[in-house]
C-alpha cells in the first residue's frame, strides 16, 4: 500500500519532457505545459485562474528509494525524512528562515515521531520557528501534503512552504494487545501494592499476543495486492500484459538510470554504512524469468506476483514550493507550476484503485484541457494490472455511462499513452 | 403487539427453516447453432475443454427435471465419444443460482413410491458414471447448489465455487420431509466426514463457500469480480469459467491432484470413523438426539441415518438401493406433502400481489423503541433503510439502540458481518425523541402500547408532520384498523403491520387492510415487507384479525383444560408431541398472562360465546398475583436465571384448586386433549376463510405455521383438513360440541368440505 508512496516526487526534476505529471490522484501541471497548450490556442493565461497567485515548484529531491530490509533498515523514518530536506536545502541553497511551514506525508506513522515532519526539520537544522504538521491519506500522502502547501500559498497564508514524504516499511509499529493495554495502564494508576496484585493477578498469557498494524483497509478487510488482482481480473488483463508492462516500467527506470536522468536523487550517508547513492529496486528481468514467479495473493490461480508489483519500499523526498512573485524574486528559475489537483474516491472495495480513470477526466476538464494538450503523462501505480485496469476503464464507454455518470468515456487513447 | 410479541417466542424453538427464495438476473449465452436444440443444457468447446452450461429456459432457476436430466445424459455421451475434448467444466448461465434443487412439482407428480424411486434410481445411476468419467468434470458453482444440484456437484472430480454470499450449499431435502435421493447419502459421507454429513443432511443448513471449502465440499474459491468492462456478475461468471477451465486443463494434465488435504482432526476424525464401535456411538447419539427434537413427527431424519448407516455398513450398492427407496416412500409421506405445500406457500407469500408501490419507501419512521419497534428497527436499517426510532423517553430510546446494536453486533460475532458493515448499518438509524425529520418519512410504522386513545393520539400528533404519501401503519396483535383509522383525516393511507416478536427471528408479517385503504398503501406495505425479508399475508380487517382470532379459542380450551385438572407439564408435553414447537401453558407464560387476559377479553367481547370455554377468572386471579409468566418471574412455571429445569410453581394450586371443574371423562383421553385445542383452532381458521378475513388457505397455512407454531408437519390448518380429512375433523368437532356446546360447532365451509369429499383447499 505505500510502496508508492513516496513515488510521486520521483521524477520531479528531470528534463522537460517528463513536464506533465500525474500520480495516484492529484496531478500537476508544470509550466512546459504551456508550450504545448499554446499549440491549442491556450495561452498561460487560460491555465492561470484569476484572482490565484501562481505557484511553482523550485526544486525537489528524493533519497534513493530501497527494498525494505536493506540499508535502511536500522533507521527510524525521520532519519530518512531529515535527509530528504538536508538534501533540498544543499541542492537549492534556500535561506532556512525563509520556509514558512513544512508539511510531510506517510501511511503508517512511527508512534514516537507521530508529526515526523517536525522531527525531522529539527533535525535538518530548519528554524525551529517554523511550524511544521503531518498529513496521512493512504498512498496518496505525500501529494496531500504537496497539494496542502498549495492550498497555504495560494489563501495567503505562507509564500515558502517545504512538502515531503516518507516511508520506512522496514520498521512498523507492532504494539502490545488492547488488554495488556489496559492491564498497564491500569497498573500505573493503582495506588497500592494490593490493587497491583489484583491486576497483576488477571494477567494471562494470551495478553502478550502482539497487535500488528492492518495491511487492509480497514472497511473491507482487504489487501491492496488482493484488490488488485481482482481489478485486473474484473478488466480481463491477462498475466502476460502484466508482466510486459511490469518489465516495460523496469527497463524504462533502468534506462532512466543508466544515464542519470534520475536527477532527483540525492546520496544518502548511512550512519554505519556506505553512501546509497541510487535505487535498489530496478531490476529489468525476463518475461520467461517473470512468468515462473506464482500469484502473490490470490492463490493459486491470480495474476499479480511480485514481479509485475512495486516492492516494499524505504524511502523520503521533500520538495520546495513558493509563490511565483517570491521565487522569481528571490531569483529562482520554476521548475514547474503547480496548477491543479483532484482527488477522488471511490467504493472501496471494488474501485479501490480506480483513482485515475475518475480523477483524469475530471482534472483535464477542470484546467480545460484536453487530451491533446498532452505529452505524457505520469501515473504511480503499485500493480501493472491496476494501471492496465484504469487504462481499459477509461477506454470504455460503457464504464463511463455506467460508472463514472458520464455520456462516453473521458478521453479517448489513453490506452495509446503507452506503447505496446 | 403485545400479544404477538410472546407468540413470537415460539420461533426461538422452532426447527423449521424453509429455503429463501432469491432473484435471479437473466442472461443470455451465444451458442454455436448446431448445438441449440437443446433447451436447458449447452456446451461449447475452448480449446480441449468443454462448457457445459446449464439454462433452463423461462425459469429464474435452474432445477433438475427429467429433460434437465436427459439433456445431461446426452451431453455426457457426446464428450466422453469425443475425442478432441480431454475434460469439463459445468457451470450455469444463471448468476445467482447454480441448480437450486429437484424439480419438486416432478415429485408431486408421482403417484406411488416406486414411481419416485425409478427417479432416484436413474439420477443415481447418471451420477455414478459422472463420478466414474476418466475425464475429468469441474463443478463451477456461483450462486444456489442446493439438493439434486449439490449432489451433481459432488459427483464431479473438482469443486470451484464463487465466494459471495448467493453462493450456498445445502441439502435442504430434510426440510421439504424427504432424503437427498441423488447419491448425496453415500457420497457426502466420504467427502466431509461422518458427522458433518449428518450435520448437514438433519439440518438441511445452507452452507457458505468459504465455510465449504474449510469442510472439503468445494476445492477452490473465485473472489466476485467488481465493475470491469461487463455489469460485475455477469463477469464474475466469466471469470469463474476461465478459472474453472485451467483447473480442468491441469487436471487432464494431471498437474492438479484431485485430493485434498486433510487438516489434522479431519484425519482423526477419519480415523475415529474406521472403528465399528465409535460408528456405532455416532449413530445411536444421532439417532437420540433426532428422535428427541422430531418426537417421532417428522420421518425423514430418521430414514437419512438409517440410509446413511447402510451405505457405510453394507457397502455402497445396499447403500444406493436403500436411498432410493426411501426417497420413494418419504416422497409419498403426509408430512412431506405438507412440508412442500409449506414451501409452496412461502413462495407465494413472497410476492407483491398489489404489485409495485408508486414511491419506494426510502425513509422509514419507527414510533416506540420497544422490543417490537426496535425490532422493526433493527430489520430496516440492515436493509438499507433510512430509520427513524422515536420514543418517549431517552431510557426507552437507549434501551431500544442497544436492542439493535446487538442485534448487529451478534451478527459480527458470528462472522456473517464485519464490524465495518455493522457500523455502516448502524448509521442508517437515528434515535430521537421528537417528530424532526417525519416531513421526509415515506411510512411511519407505530409500535407504541396496545392502547386504542393512546394510538388515536399518536396518529393525529404524527398525521400533522408527515407528508401527504406517507403511510401510516400500526404494529397490533389485535386492535382492529379501522377503529384506529376512525380518527385519521387520510385513512386510506392507514394500513396494519402485525409483526411477531423476536422481530429479527420470525419471518412472518400480518398486513391487515381495511376497506379503505388503497391499494398503493397495501403495495407499500407488503414492499416494505418483502424488503425486510418477511414472508407476508394479507387478511382483511377485524378483531383478532387472523392469527390472534385463531389463537384465542385455542387458549381459552388451554384454560379450561387446565380447570380440569390437567397439570400445565402434561398439557405441554401433549401439545408439544403433537408438534407444536412450545408447550400450551409454557405459551402462555411466553406471552405474559396480562397480554392473554387482555386479548382474551377483547376478543371475547367482540365473538361472545364462540371464545368461552375456560374461566378468565383465572387470568385475572393469576395477574392479580403477580404471576405474569416469565416476565415476572413466576407463572404456571417458576424461571430464575441460569435454572435449565423450571419448576411448577405451587402457589398456583390454590387458583386451579377453586376454578376447579369436572373433567367429563369422554373426551379427556389424551388425544381428545390435542384434539380440542387443534380441531378449534382448525375452526377458527377455516372461518376465518369462510368470512372473506383470509384470501386464500395458503395464507392462512403460512401465517399459522410461521406466526403460531403450528405443526409444520400437518402443513398448516388448511392443509391438515385435507390430508386429515374433513369428515373425521367435523366428527370429532360434533363430538366436542356435544360435550360443551357452541364453541366446538364446525363452521359452515368445514361442514360442507365435510359433506363432499371432492372439496379440498389444495386441489
Amino acid at each position: 500500500m505505500t510502496a508508492i508512496l513516496t513515488y510521486a516526487f520521483k521524477n520531479l526534476p528531470t528534463t522537460s519532457k517528463w513536464a506533465l505529471r500525474f500520480s495516484i490522484r492529484p496531478l500537476s501541471c508544470s509550466s512546459q505545459l504551456r508550450a504545448a497548450a499554446a499549440v491549442q490556442t491556450k495561452t498561460k493565461k487560460t491555465l492561470t485562474k484569476p484572482n490565484i497567485r501562481n505557484i511553482v515548484v523550485v526544486d525537489g529531491v528524493r533519497t534513493p528509494f530501497l527494498l525494505s530490509g536493506t540499508s535502511y533498515k536500522d533507521l527510524m523514518p525521520h532519519d530518512l525524512a531529515r535527509a530528504a530536506l538536508t538534501g533540498l536545502l544543499h541542492r537549492t541553497s534556500v535561506p532556512k528562515e525563509v520556509v514558512d511551514y513544512i508539511i510531510f506525508g506517510t501511511v503508517i506513522q512511527e508512534v514516537k515521531t507521530s508529526n515526523v515532519a517536525r522531527e525531522a526539520a529539527l533535525g535538518a537544522g530548519f528554524s525551529d520557528k517554523t511550524p511544521a504538521h503531518t498529513v496521512t491519506m493512504a498512498c496518496i500522502s505525500a501529494n496531500q501534503a504537496m497539494t496542502t502547501g498549495v492550498g497555504l500559498i495560494a489563501s495567503g497564508q505562507c509564500d515558502v512552504v517545504v512538502a515531503g514524504g516518507v516511508e520506512l516499511m522496514s520498521d512498523i509499529p507492532i504494539r502490545h494487545s488492547r488488554k495488556m493495554r489496559k492491564l498497564m495502564l491500569d497498573l500505573n494508576k493503582a495506588k497500592s501494592v494490593g490493587q497491583r496484585l489484583s491486576l497483576i493477578s488477571k494477567f494471562r498469557l494470551n495478553f502478550l499476543a502482539p497487535e500488528l498494524p492492518a495491511v487492509a483497509e480497514f472497511s473491507t478487510s482487504e489487501t491492496m495486492g488482493h484488490s488488485a488482482d481482482r481489478l485486473a481480473a474484473a478488466f480481463a488483463v491477462s498475466r502476460l500484459e502484466q508482466d510486459e508492462y511490469a518489465l516495460r516500467s523496469h527497463s524504462l527506470a533502468k534506462k532512466a538510470q543508466d544515464e542519470g536522468l534520475l536527477s532527483d536523487v540525492v546520496p544518502f550517508k548511512v550512519p554505519g554504512k556506505d553512501t546509497v547513492t541510487k535505487d535498489n529496486g530496478i531490476r529489468p528481468s525476463s518475461l520467461e524469468q517473470m512468468a515462473k514467479l506464482k500469484p502473490a495473493f490470490i492463490k493459486p490461480y491470480g495474476t499479480v506476483t511480485a514481479a509485475n508489483s512495486s516492492f516494499l519500499t524505504d524511502g523520503a523526498s521533500a520538495m520546495l514550493i513558493m509563490a511565483e512573485e517570491k521565487a522569481l524574486a528571490m531569483g529562482y528559475k520554476p521548475k514547474a507550476y503547480l496548477r491543479d489537483f483532484m482527488y477522488v474516491s471511490q467504493d472501496p472495495k471494488d474501485q479501490l484503485l480506480l483513482g485515475p480513470t475518475y480523477a483524469t477526466p475530471k482534472v483535464l476538464e477542470k484546467a480545460g484541457l484536453t487530451l491533446n494538450d498532452i505529452d505524457a503523462f505520469e501515473f504511480h501505480e503499485a500493480f501493472s494490472g491496476q494501471i492496465l485496469a484504469n487504462f481499459k476503464a477509461m477506454d470504455s464507454d460503457w464504464f463511463a455511462q455506467n460508472y463514472m455518470g458520464r455520456k462516453t468515456k473521458g478521453h479517448a487513447m489513453i490506452v495509446e499513452a503507452y506503447p505496446k | 403487539m403485545v400479544a404477538c410479541r410472546a407468540i413470537g417466542i415460539l420461533g426461538r424453538f422452532s426447527a423449521l427453516r424453509i429455503l429463501r427464495s432469491r432473484g435471479y438476473i437473466c442472461r443470455n449465452f451465444t451458442e454455436s447453432s448446431a448445438l441449440l436444440t437443446r433447451t436447458h443444457i449447452n456446451y461449447g468447446v475452448k480449446g480441449d475443454v468443454a462448457v457445459i452450461r446449464i439454462n433452463s429456459p423461462n425459469s429464474k432457476v435452474n432445477t433438475l427435471n427429467k429433460e434437465l436430466h436427459s439433456e445431461f445424459i446426452e451431453v455426457m455421451n457426446e464428450i466422453w465419444a469425443s475425442d478432441q475434448i480431454r475434460s469439463a467444466v459445468l457451470i450455469s448461465s444463471k448468476p445467482g443460482c447454480f441448480i437450486a434443487g429437484a424439480d419438486i412439482n416432478m415429485l408431486a407428480a408421482c403417484k406411488t413410491p416406486q414411481e419416485v424411486t425409478q427417479i432416484s434410481q436413474e439420477a443415481q445411476r447418471t451420477f455414478e458414471k459422472l463420478e466414474k468419467s476418466t475425464k475429468p468434470v469441474v463443478a463451477a458453482i456461483s450462486g444456489s447448489c442446493l439438493g439434486g444440484g449439490l449432489e451433481l456437484a459432488v459427483s464431479c472430480q473438482y469443486r470451484i465455487a464463487t465466494k459471495d454470499r448467493k453462493t450456498v450449499l445445502g441439502t435442504p431435502e430434510v426440510l421439504l420431509g424427504i432424503l437427498p435421493g441423488a447419491g448425496g447419502t453415500q457420497r457426502l459421507p466420504k467427502m466431509v466426514g461422518v458427522p458433518a454429513a449428518f450435520d448437514m443432511m438433519l439440518t438441511g443448513r445452507n452452507i457458505r463457500a468459504d465455510r465449504a471449502k474449510k469442510m472439503g465440499l468445494v476445492d477452490q474459491l473465485v473472489e466476485p469480480l467488481g465493475p470491469g468492462l461487463k455489469p460485475p456478475e455477469e463477469r464474475t461468471i466469466e471469470y469463474l469459467e476461465e478459472v474453472a477451465i485451467t483447473f480442468a486443463k491441469g487436471l487432464a494434465d494431471k498437474k492438479i491432484s484431485p485430493k485434498r488435504d486433510k487438516g489434522l482432526v479431519e484425519k482423526l476424525t477419519a480415523y475415529a470413523m474406521t472403528i465399528p464401535f465409535v460408528r456405532q456411538q455416532v449413530y445411536k447419539k444421532v439417532e437420540e438426539k433426532v428422535r428427541k427434537q422430531t418426537k417421532g413427527l417428522y420421518p425423514a431424519p430418521l430414514k437419512i441415518i438409517d440410509v446413511v448407516k447402510t451405505g457405510i455398513e453394507q457397502g455402497s450398492d445396499a447403500g444406493y438401493l436403500s436411498e432410493s427407496q426411501k426417497f420413494g416412500e418419504l416422497a409419498m409421506t403426509k408430512e412431506s406433502k405438507a412440508l412442500m405445500g409449506l414451501y409452496h406457500g412461502q413462495v407465494l407469500c413472497k410476492k407483491n400481489k398489489f404489485g409495485a408501490p408508486q414511491k419506494d419507501v426510502k425513509h422509514l419512521a419507527i414510533l416506540g423503541a420497544g422490543l417490537m419497534g426496535a425490532g422493526i428497527a433493527q430489520v430496516s436499517v440492515d436493509k438499507g433503510l433510512k430509520t427513524m426510532l422515536k420514543d418517549a423517553t431517552l431510557t426507552g430510546l437507549g434501551r431500544g439502540q442497544q436492542q439493535v446494536f446487538k442485534g448487529l453486533n451478534d451478527k459480527v460475532k458470528k462472522k456473517a458481518l464485519t464490524s465495518f458493515e455493522r457500523d455502516s448499518i448502524f448509521s442508517n438509524l437515528t434515535g430521537q425523541l421528537d417528530y424532526q425529520g417525519f416531513e421526509k418519512a415515506d411510512m411511519v410504522i407505530e409500535a407504541v402500547f396496545e392502547d386504542l386513545s393512546l394510538k388515536h393520539r399518536v396518529l393525529k400528533e404524527v398525521e400533522a408532520v408527515i407528508p401527504d404519501h406517507c403511510v401510516f401503519a400500526s404494529n397490533t396483535s389485535a386492535l382492529p384498523i379501522s377503529e384506529i383509522a376512525a380518527v385519521s383525516k387520510r385513512p386510506e393511507k392507514v394500513i396494519g403491520m402485525h409483526y411477531f416478536s423476536p422481530v429479527d427471528k420470525m419471518q412472518l408479517l400480518e398486513i391487515i387492510t381495511t376497506e379503505k385503504t388503497s391499494k398503493d398503501a397495501s403495495a407499500s406495505a407488503v414492499a416494505v415487507g418483502l424488503k425486510q425479508g418477511k414472508v407476508i399475508i394479507v387478511v382483511k380487517d377485524g378483531p383478532g384479525f387472523y392469527t390472534t382470532r385463531c389463537l384465542a379459542p385455542m387458549m381459552s380450551e388451554v384454560i379450561r383444560i387446565l380447570q380440569e385438572g390437567v397439570d400445565p407439564k402434561k398439557l405441554d408435553s401433549l401439545t408439544t408431541s403433537f408438534g407444536f414447537p412450545v408447550g400450551a401453558a409454557t405459551l402462555v407464560d411466553e406471552v405474559g398472562v396480562d397480554v392473554a387476559k387482555h386479548v382474551a377479553e377483547d376478543l371475547g367481547k367482540a365473538f361472545g360465546e364462540r371464545f368461552g370455554g375456560g374461566n378468565p377468572e383465572l387470568l385475572t386471579q393469576m395477574v392479580s398475583k403477580g404471576f405474569l409468566g416469565r416476565k415476572s418471574g413466576k407463572g404456571f412455571y417458576i424461571y430464575q436465571e441460569g435454572v435449565k429445569n423450571k419448576n411448577l410453581n405451587s402457589d398456583m394450586d390454590s387458583i386451579l384448586a377453586s376454578l376447579k371443574i369436572p373433567p367429563k371423562s369422554e373426551v379427556s383421553s389424551d388425544e381428545d386433549i390435542q384434539f380440542r385445542l387443534v380441531t378449534r383452532f382448525v375452526n377458527e381458521a377455516v372461518m376465518c376463510l369462510q368470512e372473506g378475513i383470509l384470501a386464500t388457505p395458503a395464507e392462512g397455512d403460512i401465517g399459522a405455521v410461521f406466526g403460531l407454531g403450528f405443526p409444520p408437519c400437518l402443513g398448516g390448518p388448511f392443509r391438515f383438513v385435507d390430508l386429515y380429512g374433513a369428515q373425521k375433523l367435523v366428527d370429532r368437532l360434533k363430538k366436542y360440541e356435544a360435550a360443551y356446546g357452541k364453541q366446538f360447532t364446525p363452521c359452515q365451509l368445514l361442514a360442507d368440505h365435510a359433506n363432499s369429499p371432492n372439496k379440498k383447499f389444495y386441489q
